[in-house]
């Protein structure tokens, strides 16, 4: 049984700006608009406002969400990185900032920015690593020699790391991560800046990992990603978790599945009403000059929907359609997209 | 209290000293042995200063030396691993309480401080000769000197290297550090600014001057110099601030 790892109205106000890897948490700021004569005010810049979740011990859990959603300052509190404004994380059965000593000891972490050790070479980082876990020198020099291999690092492993590419780096953090065996696993946007081929293997190392019973947590903000590695996702937006379960209890969760995107050529009175009573559409949601049809198909309402439109005075000008994904869902939950 | 991993940080900043040592000697000794070589030889041997004042400057080169070393040695790792490729993460993720590192560096500082120091030392034998005036009559003094010498450029480092961004590095050798060295006592005593009485008291302030007039108080004891208990007490009250103020900053800095 894995180590689960949980979190407890977790809130975070940063009071200067926040840490590079927080850096597009810019909303829900209380900096004053205030005339000239005003003192600039600090600047406080909510992060996260009340996130609970619980990750079961030996599970593979996705924070999804756009850029400065709260994803990496949660990750930052857990790893003792960030102090927390209120609320409490535990590792186990350890308050992070209580015990902090006992939980580093079960953490590996992968942040978002490859922060390698740029004073050493690749096997001297993982095996200085490993020795400030205390991890005899025998066995170091093993592990490191394993992981250089699995990570394809054998050619550059005793070069200094700061001619490394952005691909090698971050396959080296990965490997210093695991260099000292962690039961929970932080990768903190694992796949940012990847070949899909490296992508690819780091998939196949995050699920071998899993399957030796080790926790992981990771952020993204790739559907792909979250849909294929995670048991469990929660979508995080402005600090707060606003969805949670399976991918498939998540994309199940939007109502009919299918998102159509119209645009006509006017706006017309009662046409919403008139799409929502077409068959098989559950929700009808206007939206800036276009409305989103949440229904159980696709292609075949369009004709319902060019009637509608007729019937009102107005043209069909655009339709986009897409398939019930973690995307939609998060299009149904914030009105915006993941990309955005 | 975690010694294996405190070791084992040690031991990588041993590592990434040894590999940068010709670089660090040169850096750190290159400055002072040239000053050693123009007051100590050629100003006396050409009769424009006195042979006794090779006594007062050793003690003075040694304090400077120690001193930039070990600001240095703590302050531009720490600037340039804060900085945005975070390179201290890993550090600060081994399982021991985040002080602990700062307690490292600064330990770490100080035997760089030291062997600085012993390198000036036995250099400026080379370039002066043996008969430079100095004495070792009161090692236990030598020592405690050295030590709270070596405490203070480090915790200072601390301070610094907490403070500063990479931006303003040129700002603080420029404006903090070239200012310091000039009134630190180290090329004349104390006691000579006495001609000018205010810049004589603004001095104090500066902690070159402890460290100067403390060596000198241990190595040649009959060069005038600051009373060796007031540069004890001094020495020890900044060391304890440098180091509780540092720690503070440190901890501010590493946690979000």
């Amino acid at each position: 049984m894995g180590v689960d790892v949980r979190v407890k109205d977790l809130r975070k106000i940063y009071n200067s700006p926040p840490p590079f890897a927080m850096g597009a948490a810019a909303f829900g700021s209380g900096r004053s608009a205030g005339g000239k004569k005003q003192k600039k005010q600090k600047m406080e810049v909510l992060a996260l406002d009340g996130v609970s979740l619980e990750v079961e011990g030996g599970e593979i859990f996705g924070l999804l969400g756009p850029n400065g959603a709260g994803k990496s300052t949660t990750v930052g509190i857990v790893t003792t990185r960030i102090k927390p404004t209120s609320g409490n994380a535990w590792i186990g059965p350890h308050d992070v900032w209580r015990d902090q000593v006992a939980a580093k000891h079960l953490i590996g972490v992968v942040q978002q920015r490859p922060n390698l050790d740029f004073s050493l070479t690749a096997r001297e980082i993982l095996i200085f690593h490993a020795a400030y876990f205390g991890i005899g020198s025998h066995e170091r020099t093993r592990r490191a020699n394993e992981l250089i291999e699995r990570f394809q690092l054998k050619d550059r492993a005793d070069d200094m790391v700061r001619g490394f590419s952005g691909g090698m780096m971050q396959r080296l953090s990965i490997a210093r991560a695991m260099m000292h065996d962690p039961e929970v696993l932080f990768l903190d946007e694992p796949s940012t800046g990847l070949d899909p081929q490296t992508r690819l293997l780091l998939w196949e190392i995050i699920r071998e990992y899993n399957r030796a019973g080790k926790t992981i947590l990771l952020t993204t903000h790739n559907m792909e990603e979250a849909d294929t590695l995670c048991n469990r996702i929660a979508i995080i937006d402005h600090g707060k978790v606003i969805a949670l379960g399976t991918p498939a209890e998540l994309k199940a969760s939007i109502p009919g599945g299918y998102l159509l995107r119209v645009k006509f050529s006017a706006s017309a009175d009662g046409l919403a009403e008139r799409l929502g009573e077409l068959p098989g559409v559950t929700e009808v949601k206007p939206k800036g000059d276009g409305i989103d049809i949440y229904a159980d198909r696709g292609g075949p309402l369009v004709g319902g929907i060019v009637a509608a439109a007729g019937a009102c005075g107005v043209d069909l000008s655009d339709v986009h359609i897409s398939e019930p994904s973690l995307e939609n869902l998060f299009l149904h939950h914030t009105g915006r997209s993941l990309r955005q | 209290m975690n010694w294996k991993t405190f070791t084992a940080l040690l031991r990588r900043d041993a590592h990434v000293a040894r590999r940068n040592f010709i670089p660090l000697v040169l850096q750190t000794m290159l400055q002072p042995l040239l000053f050693v070589f123009i007051f100590g030889q050629v100003m006396i041997r050409s009769n424009f200063m006195p042979q006794s004042y090779r006594a007062l400057l050793l003690p003075g080169i040694m304090a400077i030396s120690m001193l930039m070393t070990g600001i240095q040695a703590v302050s531009m790792p720490l600037i340039a691993e804060f900085q945005f490729t975070k390179e201290i993460e890993d550090r600060l993720l081994a399982p021991m309480q985040i002080q602990w590192l700062a307690i490292e560096k600064v330990v770490a500082g100080m035997i760089q401080s030291v062997v600085s120091g012993i390198i000036v030392v036995l250099a400026a034998w080379l370039v002066m000769g043996t008969d430079v005036g100095v004495t070792f009559k009161n090692p236990g003094l030598f020592v405690a000197m050295v030590l709270l010498v070596a405490l203070l450029s480090a915790a200072g480092g601390l301070t610094l290297g907490c403070s500063v961004g990479q931006t303003q590095i040129g700002l603080l050798f420029s404006l903090v550090l070239a200012p310091m060295i000039m009134f630190g006592c180290a090329y004349y005593p104390w006691s000579a600014l006495k001609t000018f009485p205010v810049l004589q008291y603004a001095v104090l302030v500066n902690p070159l001057v402890y460290a100067s007039e403390g060596l000198r108080g241990a190595l040649a004891p009959n060069v005038p110099h600051i009373d060796t208990w007031v540069v004890l007490s001094v020495l020890v009250v900044a060391d304890a601030g440098l180091i509780f103020f540092g720690l503070n900053r440190f901890f501010r800095k590493a946690v979000g």
